[in-house]
């Protein structure tokens, strides 16, 4: 049985269609990502999984719970990060890990043994009476990791858990959520960070305009979607060269003065840059798959 | 819900201070040049008056800036609706709450009006249920205030408008019925009145007139604005 399933969802508000039609199956003990632009209905899906929000149509399960019908009991056993911190300022750290234990019923009691635990997974260790002012981005966001863990969830749906972290900071959230996956807990996380997802996810979904354009392992949709090498070019005769490239790449993209050339083996492509242009030659990437699938356009 | 005790020294405080200040400086100044007024003395007439518009001050200020700031400002609600807990029962902690703090607010002016000889029959008891039933009242239209609220200046209007004006006829400071007509049936039609109409003869020493009335009314003050605090809520929440 799947950990969350979710079957032909919709949701609109007025006259938009945030979620289109959405079909996911996130298996026990596995990280899920959830890749999209912004609007693509991310947020949303989080939600209305929750039971937050009462969908227009199709079937949500999650924890073998049905959403929203017994979406209380199912969140018992779920823990949310949101995309941004909703910590209790009036509280210190433990505070907040006390009283948001208090919401899912348990006793002080229950919660204070707990504590010291969850304070080390979050490196939070003496910082117990620290005000929520006084901590870093980094901490507060550990904080909230450590507070949806408080009630020993199975699964845990992440908003954007890395968002406006500095790298030192991101690697540490990494770290622990893939010590998560290894404890056997479920992951669902949304996130912009290709690098993100193709470092934790087991598997990914990409979002666009509400529906699963397409999904897989990280690997398995590079495979898919995209030639393994990619070429960027800039500078000074880009133009020109994009000509010559078209000849020699199966696929030859700009996108404002830098030019992208995909293929199996860009060696001979490699061989005509000269003069002043500039290039970097790299793996394909998720970030290739995501631009590829998504279109290069802004979205706001 | 009811964790939220850190901030009641400086909270008791504002909440207390200014409406002791009030009576104490209204009550025996005035009252010094009245005489007594329906039979009892202008600081005891004033001192039921005084207690039930603190306690609907704290009830108001607590479901609308506090309850404003939770829900908009630091997203507790939204951590809070993690939890097996639904928005519902959100609403119905935070009347609860502001009632609870409501309904300290009274029982200590009735405590200070009671040290200080203004009221001293047994009667007077009675006044600590109906503090709180004024304190529920008005927290559940505070909350609805609150939800429906898009930013902290929407306050201002249902405090001008409507407190302020509902605190000058509803025989605070004197009696309602000195009022033209239509403006006594303004006051009737508002929960303050009857929290006043209780709570005043109980301070005299005797049974209100009228008792069921005054009890329906405000009764249904806190089911009604409960009830579209919820839907209001529910609305706000699910968008």
């Amino acid at each position: 049985m799947s950990a969350l399933s979710v079957r032909g969802l919709r949701k609109s508000y007025g006259a938009t269609e945030v979620v289109s039609g959405l079909d996911l199956a996130v298996e026990p003990g596995e990280c899920f990502g959830l890749l999209g632009p912004n609007g693509a209905g991310k947020t949303t899906t989080l939600r209305l999984c929750l039971g937050l929000i009462e969908p227009d149509a199709g079937a949500i399960e999650l924890l073998g719970e049905p959403v929203p019908r017994r979406a209380r009991q199912a969140r018992a056993r779920v823990g949310v990060v949101p995309q941004f911190d909703n910590l209790d300022p009036d509280f210190t750290v433990e505070e907040n890990l006390l009283v948001f234990g208090r919401y899912f019923g348990f006793s002080k009691a229950e919660i204070q043994p707990r504590i010291a635990s969850l304070l080390e997974f979050a490196g939070l260790t003496g910082r117990e009476d620290s005000k929520i002012m006084a901590l870093s981005g980094g901490m507060k966001r550990r904080l909230t990791l450590a507070r949806a863990l408080v009630n020993d969830p199975q699964l845990i749906f992440m908003d954007e858990p890395t968002t406006g972290l500095d790298p030192q900071a991101r690697h540490l959230i990494w770290e622990r959520l893939r010590r998560l996956t290894q404890e056997g807990k479920t992951l669902v996380l949304t996130t912009h960070f290709m690098e993100e997802a193709e470092r934790l996810c087991h598997r990914l979904a990409i979002m666009d305009r509400g529906r699963v354009i397409t999904q897989g392992t990280p690997r398995a949709l590079i495979a898919e979607h995209i030639e393994p090498q990619v070429l960027e070019v800039h500078g000074p005769g880009y133009e020109a060269w994009m000509e010559r490239a078209k000849g020699l790449a199966p696929r030859v993209e700009r996108v404002g003065d830098t030019v992208y050339a995909y293929g199996e083996d860009v060696e001979p492509l490699l061989k005509t840059i000269s003069g002043e242009l500039g290039y970097l030659h790299r793996p394909a990437s998720l970030e290739d798959v995501f631009l590829k699938l998504t279109g290069r356009d802004l979205r706001d | 819900m009811l964790v939220w005790r850190k901030l009641l020294a400086a909270a008791m405080l504002s909440n207390l201070a200014d409406p002791l200040i009030m009576l104490f400086g209204l009550g025996y100044g005035l009252g010094a040049l009245l005489p007594s007024i329906e039979g009892m003395s202008y600081i005891a007439f004033f001192a039921a008056g005084q207690l039930c518009t603190a306690t609907m001050f704290t009830a108001s200020f607590e479901s609308m800036f506090s309850g404003f700031a939770r829900m908009h400002g630091q997203k507790t609600w939204d951590a809070i609706l993690y939890a097996p807990l639904t928005i519902d029962d959100i609403v119905g902690g935070e009347i609860a709450w502001a009632a609870s703090k409501a309904w300290l607010t009274g029982s200590t002016i009735l405590g200070v009006a009671v040290l200080f000889g203004i009221a001293q029959s047994p009667w007077v008891l009675l006044a600590l249920p109906a503090a709180f039933l004024v304190g529920l009242a008005f927290s559940a239209v505070g909350l609805i205030m609150c939800v429906l609220a898009k930013g902290w200046d929407f306050f201002s209007f249902y405090m001008t408008l409507v407190m302020t004006p509902m605190m000058m006829i509803s025989g605070v400071f004197f009696p309602a019925e000195q009022l033209p007509a239509p403006l006594v049936a303004v006051a009737k039609a508002l929960p303050l009145y009857h929290g006043v109409q209780i709570v005043r003869p109980l301070v005299a020493g005797g049974p209100p007139p009228d008792l069921l009335l005054h009890l329906a009314v405000l009764l249904a003050y806190a089911a009604a604005g409960y009830m579209l605090a919820i839907h209001f809520a529910r609305k706000r929440f699910s968008s």
